[in-house]
């Protein structure tokens, strides 16, 4: 290869570096402070760019100078930050204290909501910007065109760094957000004024995501993809750097920014697997990241988020559950075709989110990208009957295969951390897996999928599949239920309660967290199998973050302290998506808002009011 | 007989030598305290026994066996019982259930998927309860009870392991005064009928000159003096940069109290 080509990669690889460490920074600055990961940030970024659209063409009118250009990026930042702060009073505010997966969840609420304000205020429809006065040329670099504006991008990276380097160390208020990241508690007892800080960081952090996004305008179109794509290479560039570091995330920024100028040329379909692959070796040798610290230990233990005394079922909770299954059993009899399909969505979901508690509830493993192995058992299932043309029953078998065989060599990684990076780390395995599921186009249908994964003739009728639904669903929950209440599940609740102690009295925390992954893979791996023949078709939604967030909006929902909440929480979350979504075209709004509307008001879930019930009956 | 021998520890911290050639021997039945200031490498060397940190150097050896290094899961498998500064239990569970725990893990049938946990091992762990006094608490919710009562059961759970050898660090931290003297007597009337050695580290004097055997005196990661509570007490040294005058008046208690049951 030239060396012209080699030089100008690497300067694209400098630019693109530069725009992600932009957008992280504030990401991890606000971690830092609140110790929340805001989801949102992929929103705020999304929005700088759509301010961007608006304002700077507007500015543009009366002048085409650079000046008005910069202005206008400069004050769609600014706006997004003025959202930022918006954000904090409204919600974080409120949610500082919860257990991280409900702020998790909670700042994904409100990216739902953005994405469907997004699409009301500015349409489906891409909206190309202006590109920059004064910086639309060229430059050659040994003889090689690269484009002045990206040129000048390399250098906005280094002089955010900069400037956030003079606040961090020559004013109070970046003092006290160094303070803070080191220890919040301390700051605290110091009498700083924490909500000032905490909105004024918000605000920075929402500033640099709108400034991020504002900068792209000349390169890309505002789209309401940006988000979603974005935040996910932002989650890696601060997971990599160390949560909380902004020289971090400059490094790592500049790491995933080469690798994927080179990666590119030497596997061109493959890059997003590169930049994740990177994250797992880092995360494996620095398990808080290049730059990051580990998290402080508690003082006090705390009672765990998750199920607290799984009690064996009463005669009240068995009458209930021989209803419910009697309900299942005869309804093919009274119900039309489409009571049967919900019925049959339900008993799938009712098993991947049962599975998903298994490691919330009961281990106390944040796993956010749980429809990874959901998706896995379904493609499994149905290229092992389109491409290889093996009938139902092999590739039924083959669907918790899969699911289990990959979560336990994802989990093999996963387990070695904790707490949000564990969280993260699931999350970018579950990209992975989508990124291969969408990309491997020959193999995987790509984003169409792959349609006609039926049933064997025999199970063919909606009403025998159902019955054969309900068999496999209710048996393996019946199963995983119950080693919820043998030795192995006590033990992650051990783990789960006190690593310290558990370790002490000689369990293996790793292996027993990573055979636990592998169990829950399994089941909703079997769960997608299911799922694939009953609708026929497997598309890359079925392994894709919204997909996850709905299994953990099924368990919230449910109660993710009761044992039987999640079944309580599908069945209620499916019904009501069912019903609700073809009635608007704002569903995303609407369950956004109904998530973070659970986690303020009604933490407990389903599960947690029944008990509560029984309590006090 | 030599239960535990530490040769040459040593650990440091960046520039920082928490621990510098620490040795020492302990031996079956007998209670070993360390002492020493704040910082003086107590929990560094306790947590180098324990398998909590890896020493830079040295040698910790358990019944002729040499563990340095090996993680805490199977320290504890080698039969060594360990309290934390900070009581560490199952928060989520009853106190009998806490046992239970300790048991299923101490015969290795924690990956079992067939049996009941709760059915396993109760009569056991309800020996063990009743042997720190806590039985009639068995299936109360471990986070109901008096931080006091939660450092019993710790007791209890690390009694599970059959343990030869029990740490304990600091295991009055946190405790009202009369329940500390209650809990030191509880520990050291088991650990001389079943012939455990324990090794602990304390702040609380009263504790120390009461209870221990002999002593090791911490500072700034090295052993400044050693022997019998009585020994201790008389090193110059030793009263100058730690007990002072208030440490040695609470030893001098301490020693008087013990005397008089042999005395009068």
């Amino acid at each position: 290869m030239e060396p012209g080509f080699l030089v100008v990669q690497a300067l694209s690889g400098l630019a693109s570096a530069s725009s992600l460490f932009v957008i992280a920074s504030g990401l991890t600055l606000v971690f830092g402070v609140t110790r929340i990961v805001n989801f949102a940030h992929g929103s705020f970024y999304m929005l700088g760019a759509y301010m961007a659209v608006t304002i700077v063409p507007w500015l543009l009118e009366f002048d085409r100078s650079p000046w008005l250009f910069f202005i206008g990026v400069l004050a769609s930042a600014a706006v997004v930050g003025l959202l930022g702060v918006a954000m904090e009073l409204l919600l974080l505010r409120r949610i500082y204290k919860v257990p991280e997966l409900f702020q998790l969840l909670a700042t994904f609420g409100v990216v739902l909501m953005v994405q469907d304000a997004v699409l009301k205020i500015w349409g489906p429809v891409d909206i190309a910007g202006p590109r920059a006065p004064g910086l639309r040329h060229g430059v050659y670099i040994l003889d090689q065109r690269f484009p002045a504006y990206e040129l000048f991008l390399i250098f906005v990276g280094p002089v955010v760094l900069g400037l956030l380097w003079l606040l961090m160390h020559r004013t109070r208020f970046g003092i006290l957000i160094r303070a803070a990241t080191r220890d919040r508690e301390m700051v605290g007892a110091l009498g700083v004024n924490q909500a000032l800080l905490f909105t004024g960081t918000l605000f920075l952090g929402a500033f640099l995501a709108g400034l991020g996004g504002a900068l792209q305008i000349p390169r890309v179109s505002a789209s309401g993809q940006m988000d979603i794509s974005i935040i996910t290479e932002v989650f890696v560039v601060t997971v990599i750097g160390g949560m909380g570091s902004v020289t971090g995330a400059f490094l790592a920024a500049l790491l995933i920014g080469q690798l994927q100028a080179f990666g590119v040329l030497i596997f061109p379909k493959i890059t997003l697997v590169l930049v994740f692959l990177l994250m797992a070796a880092v995360l494996v040798v620095k398990p808080w990241g290049l730059l990051g610290r580990p998290e402080a230990a508690a003082g006090r233990a705390a009672l765990p988020e998750g199920i607290l005394h799984p009690a064996p079922f009463d005669h009240v909770g068995r009458l209930i559950a021989l209803l419910a299954v009697a309900a299942v059993l005869v309804l093919p009899l009274f119900g039309d075709a489409y009571v049967m399909k919900v019925v049959t969505e339900v008993l799938v979901f009712a098993l991947a989110a049962f599975s998903l508690n298994f490691l919330v509830g009961n281990g106390g493993i944040v796993s956010f990208g749980h429809a990874a192995y959901f998706g896995l058992g379904a493609y499994a299932a149905g290229l092992l009957v389109t491409r290889l043309g093996l009938p139902m029953e092999p590739a039924l078998l083959a669907a918790p295969i899969a699911g289990g065989a990959f979560a336990a060599l994802f989990g093999f990684f996963v387990v070695r951390l904790s707490g949000i990076y564990l969280a993260m780390l699931t999350l970018a395995f579950a990209q992975i897996a989508y990124a291969v599921c969408f990309q491997w186009v020959e193999v995987t249908g790509g984003d169409n999928g792959v349609v006609g994964v039926w049933p064997s003739a025999w199970a063919s009728s909606r009403h025998v599949y159902l019955y054969l639904v309900a068999a496999c669903s209710i048996g393996a929950i019946l199963a995983l239920r119950h080693v919820l209440y043998a030795p192995f599940g006590a033990t992650l609740r051990a783990a789960r309660d006190s690593e310290q102690r558990a370790d002490a009295i000689g369990v293996d925390v790793r292996t027993h967290r990573w055979l636990g992954f592998t169990l829950a893979g399994a089941a909703a791996g079997l769960a997608g199998g299911l799922y694939a023949f009953s609708k026929g078709s497997i598309d890359p939604t079925l392994l894709s973050i919204p997909m996850s967030v709905d299994f953990l909006a099924m368990i919230l929902l449910g109660g993710i302290q009761t044992v039987m909440g999640p079944l309580l929480g599908a069945a209620a979350f499916h019904a009501i998506k069912d019903a609700v979504m073809p009635l608007t075209d704002y569903w995303r709004f609407l369950l956004g808002a109904a998530i973070i509307a659970l986690v303020l008001i009604f933490p407990r879930g389903l599960g947690g009011a029944y008990a509560a019930l029984r309590a006090r009956a | 007989m030599t239960l535990l021998t530490v040769d040459g520890l040593n650990k440091s911290f960046g520039g920082v030598r928490a621990a510098r050639d620490v040795s020492f021997e302990l031996a079956a039945g007998e209670m070993l305290a360390i002492i020493g200031p704040n910082g003086a490498g107590k929990s560094t060397t306790f947590n180098m026994v324990g398998g909590q940190l890896r020493p830079d150097s040295g040698r910790v050896v358990l019944g002729g066996e040499d563990i340095t290094g090996r993680p805490p899961r199977e320290v504890c498998r080698m039969r060594v019982g360990r309290t934390f500064q900070v009581a560490q239990t199952f928060l989520s569970m009853s106190v009998v259930q806490n046992v239970q725990m300790a048991l299923i893990a101490q015969a290795g049938r924690t990956r079992e998927m067939a049996s009941r946990a709760t059915a396993l091992y109760r009569a056991e762990a309800l020996a063990l309860l009743g042997k720190v006094g806590m039985e009639a608490e068995a299936d109360r919710p471990i986070g109901e009870l008096a931080y006091g009562d939660v450092k019993r059961v710790e007791l209890a759970i690390a009694l599970a392991a059959a343990p030869r050898l029990l740490l304990m660090d600091e295991p009055t931290a946190g405790m009202a005064p009369r329940e500390r003297a209650s809990l030191m007597q509880l520990t050291a009337g088991i650990a001389r009928q079943d012939g455990i050695g324990v090794l602990f580290t304390e702040h609380d004097m009263d504790a120390v000159f009461a209870h221990a055997d002999r002593i090791l005196v911490l500072v700034r990661g090295e052993i400044i003096a050693r022997g019998t509570p009585e020994e201790v007490r008389a090193d110059d040294e030793v009263k100058r940069v730690y007990l002072g005058t208030t440490g040695h008046a609470a030893a001098h208690r301490a020693a008087l109290r013990a005397r008089k049951p042999v005395h009068g």
